[in-house]
């Protein structure tokens, strides 16, 4: 039971980082209908531009509270993030908003490119340790144990998420998003101003993006100018399994995913008899959302019918 | 409509003929090129830049020391490719470095890039030696110019598994791999050497050489409750997983290979890098005569060690110790040098076996202990 | 109407400048390059087989590298020391393609149904599958080799005659690179030929009915499915076919060749080229080959225009060809070389 509960934990706050990251691909892609394939990689600038804050505020300020430079460190990468977020979708996306199909997705796979090698040049080849500044507790629940760090990602996302549900259904930045979401034509001829509503969506999920990016770096004590793509990979199909376009969606598709990479690992042997193990654990998560897609052409929560060619 | 195909291709060629070769002539002295070729970008260019480095060291140390070969002076020049860790650039960047005539090749640094590429230097007669491809298939291929300066995993695996049981006292292990040729390589060794040594693989598991998220898996080897955790992997993924057991808390010693027996893994992993075990090919670089002043010279000049890099030096000397046996750079005359070679580098005596593996190879275990890699003991591999 | 030269003139001095290349190539730029322009014809019959799916089917196949993985590993399978079976290739090659076609048709099944990017999700989920069972089918049965790869593939050989070996003819010599252009090039005119030829058929004709309006091609009476199903088969033969030359070609291989950025480079070079158009997809395969090699040069480059290296040629490389593709598709949205139909398209959009 105790291994049961601690696989469920690591599967909650792998999924709510998932999450994060996944709101950022599905609010674009609802307007867009693009894929940001460099949303990974703005994680990893909100990681890196985190860690080198908090590495200079270390040195200038020895002995400062860990939450307090992780606080600053955010309130320099979030800007910075959402910075990036819009000159990308001003330089490489907004000249190609009726170009075909498929031209944005070669761009935003240039940019990830791009801000890779930036990346690298800037803040070096090798992986960078994050300093042991927050609080390392650990607390023992029914025999599973959870961190300090865990419990704050858990919360934090949550927080994070209630937010965004507000922003969208109660303000009315919220409501011009949704309009311009089910029609930028109708929704320009009723007085949004589509360009900023698209620039808000950008700058909304590149701040989720800081935010997760950080979050990651703090959870694994690590960052690395490579550690976007993998992660973008993870939420964008987190999106899709959760019927991309699509708030909720994203979240459940989040979260699910987290659990079922974390289960999967966890019992793929003893559901198999011993035949496969861990090694297969993406081919199980693959599977399932094969499985889902199949039945669910729209993901979870996606609009049914609706023609998303 | 084929026609302006071709006439594309032509301008596409165009475009790049102006980079035809480039050997330069250095101010009367003959200049000999050496290659070096790694993953100077992707996620391990860190490695790649780092034993590229011990290359321009080695390079730079022996310019200044002054080299002269069948009765000419001698200029050493690098030329560093990069091989992006990819089988298909690894060939053709073999290719490139065979056409612009080097002389020998530091390289490469993954299996899965040394293979394929070791086909082409055989076929052209260009000796290489690898400071890092620790696969067995390398060296099995049967080809002349094929060699290495360390181990290979089962030279390292047998050492590793042997060590755990016997000199650990582990009874029950759990043994996890990074599904690289690398990791799965050094895991299946040491999981055949733990059962010799009458040892109990209670659990095997698998990550990525992507991954930072191990709890999953922890979570279920901590159901097995190990003595001891062996991971076939590099730092970036052994740093955040000896973390993650403690915060599970779980008691099992932590042992890897080459991979984490690194500065990076300590810096990484912070204070829980405490009491990890690891080994490394060879004996202790501050044992070693010239070795601490190596570590000095690099490090004032490249900063930290990453990994490999005093195995690239190694092998850049090596290479022209052979050619200055055979007063030759000529790859033809002083290949039959190599194998009779016995040089003592930074990294310990070395010898080549008849297939080009390291011959007698001596594998060395380090502990962290007060946030540095003590010397435990070195023991030879008895293959 | 200009007076253009009789066809017959025109076709000779393509296959005349086509069987010099390699010699030109070699004389003028080196070894490697004759190494690289076999890759480029490699990758030319890639993009033409995912063209088929993408361009004309308008189906988003992130997956594609799944059937050049099989192709690969079926040569691997029976011209290897692996099971030690040494089968000739011409046996062994269209086997490949087979079973690529038959896996083309496995995923196509359950897939009829998704569009756009549920699709695309779906089919790279499949490549990542294929990847990683060939990543791990060394154990219980060692079928694969795992991630240690498979060495020691036999080169492509007729009779006696080896193709990896020099030879001399007509008083030239034939190196193993050069021999195998030509092996590639008799494949890649193949290639273009059934691609040509199925562009102006009945069914070329349906996929561009599929790809514009999926439902209005059902109600003309196109049978979307099996049409659809007909373009992963035929997209996943071309796959499995460059999978079991790149075999013989590298005699060596390992599952890390078959990742997702591969696929994803065979899509950049055909939407780069210009999707759906046999030249432009030509062109943007040939393109996004040679210039992440050419761009290794920029050290000497930086070098001669100032004297000196400021920036590490291995930084640059891979951020000059990120800047490329962003640069290529802001200028030029619909490829460097688009189909007349499509540029005329993308003008109606614009207007």
């Amino acid at each position: 039971m105790d291994i049961f509960l601690q696989q469920l934990i690591n599967g909650l706050v792998l999924g709510s980082v998932y999450a994060l990251v996944a709101l950022g691909y599905t609010m674009v892609y609802g307007i867009l209908e693009l894929i940001n394939f460099a949303h990974g990689e703005i994680t990893m600038i909100g990681a890196m531009v985190a860690l080198a804050v908090i590495g200079a505020l270390t040195l200038a300020a020895p002995g400062a509270p860990g939450v307090l430079l992780l606080g600053a460190g955010l309130a320099v990468a979030i800007p910075v993030c959402v910075a990036l977020g819009l000159v990308i979708e001003r330089v490489a996306y907004r000249p190609l908003r009726h170009a075909p199909r498929l031209a944005p997705l070669i761009t935003a796979i240039g940019v990830s490119i791009v801000l890779q090698n930036v990346a690298m040049m800037i803040w070096g080849k090798q992986y960078i340790p994050f300093p042991g500044i927050l609080p390392q507790g650990r607390h023992e629940i029914l025999g599973a144990t959870v961190s300090d760090v865990q419990v704050a990602i858990l919360v934090l996302a949550v927080i994070i998420m209630l937010m965004l549900i507000l922003v969208v259904q109660k303000t009315r930045l919220g409501r011009a998003m949704r309009a311009t979401a089910q029609s930028r034509q109708v929704a320009s001829l009723m007085g949004v101003d589509v360009n900023r509503v698209i620039a808000a969506t950008f700058a909304i999920g590149s701040a989720l993006a800081a935010v997760a990016g950080v979050m990651v770096s703090a959870y694994y004590g690590l960052a690395h100018y490579y550690m976007g793509f993998l992660l973008g990979l993870k939420a964008f199909s987190a999106a899709v399994l959760g019927g991309i376009g699509n708030l909720g969606g994203a979240m459940l598709g989040g979260l699910l995913l987290g659990l079922i990479e974390s289960f999967g690992a966890g019992y793929i042997g003893d559901l198999t008899g011993g035949f496969l193990g861990s090694n297969y654990q993406d081919v199980f998560a693959f599977f399932v959302l094969i499985a889902v897609l199949v039945f669910r052409p729209s993901g979870l929560l996606g609009a049914r019918g609706a023609e998303r060619a | 409509m084929t026609g302006r195909r071709l006439a594309w291709m032509m301008v596409a060629a165009g475009l790049v003929a102006g980079c035809g070769d480039k050997t330069a002539q250095t101010g009367g002295k003959q200049a000999v090129l050496i290659g070096q070729a790694s993953p100077l970008t992707g996620p391990q260019a860190h490695l790649g830049k780092d034993n590229e480095n011990g290359v321009r060291l080695a390079l730079d140390e022996i310019n200044a020391a002054g080299l002269t070969l069948g009765g000419k002076k001698v200029v050493l020049e690098l030329k560093s490719e990069d091989d992006a860790a990819d089988p298909k650039t690894a060939t053709t960047v073999a290719q490139k470095l065979v056409d612009e005539g080097v002389a020998g090749v530091v390289g490469h640094l993954n299996s899965g890039a040394t293979i394929p590429a070791s086909k082409i230097y055989s076929d052209n007669g260009i000796p290489q030696i690898s400071p890092s491809a620790t696969a067995v298939a390398y060296t099995s291929a049967g080809y002349k110019t094929a060699f290495r300066v360390m181990t290979n995993d089962a030279q390292q695996g047998s050492v590793l598994g042997a060590y755990a049981v016997k000199t650990l006292g582990a009874r029950k292990i759990a043994i996890i791999d990074d599904r690289t040729a690398y990791g799965q390589g050094l895991a299946d060794e040491v999981e055949k050497a733990v059962k010799a040594a009458g040892g109990e693989v209670v659990a095997r598991e698998y990550t990525t050489d992507r991954s930072t998220d191990f709890m999953a898996i922890l979570t279920s080897i901590k159901g097995k409750a190990p003595d001891l955790v062996f991971f076939g992997g590099m730092d970036p993924q052994g740093a955040p997983m000896i973390k993650q057991m403690h915060q599970l808390g779980m008691t099992a010693k932590f042992l890897g290979g080459d991979g984490v027996q690194t500065p990076a893994f300590i810096a990484l992993a912070g204070p829980d890098a405490e009491g990890a075990l690891a080994s490394n090919p060879g004996l202790p670089l501050d044992a070693m005569p010239g070795g601490s002043a190596f570590k000095a010279k690099f490090e004032a000049k490249y900063g930290k060690i990453q990994n490999y890099s005093p195995y690239a030096y190694d092998a850049v000397h090596v290479l022209v110790d052979a050619m200055k046996r055979a007063d030759s750079s000529d790859p033809a005359i002083y290949l039959a040098e190599l194998p009779k070679t016995d040089y003592q580098g930074v990294t310990g005596r070395i010898r080549f076996d008849a297939k080009g593996d390291l011959a007698g190879g001596a594998v060395t275990l380090y502990q962290v202990k007060n946030g540095h890699w003590q010397t435990l003991e070195t023991v030879r591999s008895g293959k | 109407m200009t007076k253009r030269p009789p066809r017959w003139l025109a076709f000779s001095v393509l296959a005349l400048g086509l069987a010099a290349l390699p010699f030109l190539v070699d004389l003028g730029m080196g070894r490697s390059w004759v190494r690289l322009l076999d890759l480029a014809l490699l990758y030319v019959i890639l993009a033409l087989g995912l063209n088929i799916v993408v361009g004309y089917a308008g189906l988003l196949d992130l997956g594609y590298v799944a059937f050049y993985a099989l192709g690969a590993y079926v040569y691997a399978w029976l011209a290897s020391p692996q099971f030690g079976l040494h089968l000739p290739f011409w046996a062994v090659l269209p086997l490949g393609a087979m079973l690529a076609a038959l896996f083309g048709v496995l995923l196509g099944t359950p897939t009829l149904r998704l569009r756009g990017d549920y699709l695309a999700i779906v089919t790279l989920g499949f490549g990542e599958i294929i990847r990683i069972f060939m990543n791990n089918l060394n154990a219980p049965v060692n079928i694969t080799n795992g991630p240690q790869g498979i060495n020691l593939i036999d080169p492509v050989r007729l009779g006696a005659f080896n193709l990896s070996e020099p030879h001399r003819l007509f008083g030239l010599t034939f190196t193993g690179i050069h021999l195998t252009y030509y092996l590639f090039l008799l494949f890649t005119l193949l290639v273009i030929f059934v691609s040509m030829r199925l562009e102006d058929s009945r069914i070329g004709r349906a996929w561009v009915a599929i790809r514009e309006d999926e439902i209005a091609a059902a109600a003309t009476g196109i049978n979307t499915r099996n049409l659809k199903l007909l373009a992963f088969a035929m997209g996943a033969t071309f796959g499995g076919l460059a999978g079991g030359l790149f075999a013989s070609f590298q005699g060596f291989i390992s599952p890390e060749s078959f990742n997702l950025m591969e696929s994803i480079m065979i899509l950049c070079m055909i939407v780069l080229g210009g999707m759906g158009h046999i030249p432009g997809v030509i062109f943007g395969a040939v393109v996004l080959t040679l210039l992440p090699e050419a761009l290794r040069y920029t050290g000497d480059w930086q070098r001669d225009l100032f004297g000196h290296v400021y920036i590490d040629p291995a930084d640059l490389r891979m951020l000059l060809f990120g800047v490329a593709l962003v640069a290529v598709m802001l200028y030029r949205p619909a490829g460097l070389l688009p189909s007349t139909r499509r540029r005329r398209e993308f003008a109606d959009a614009q207007g």
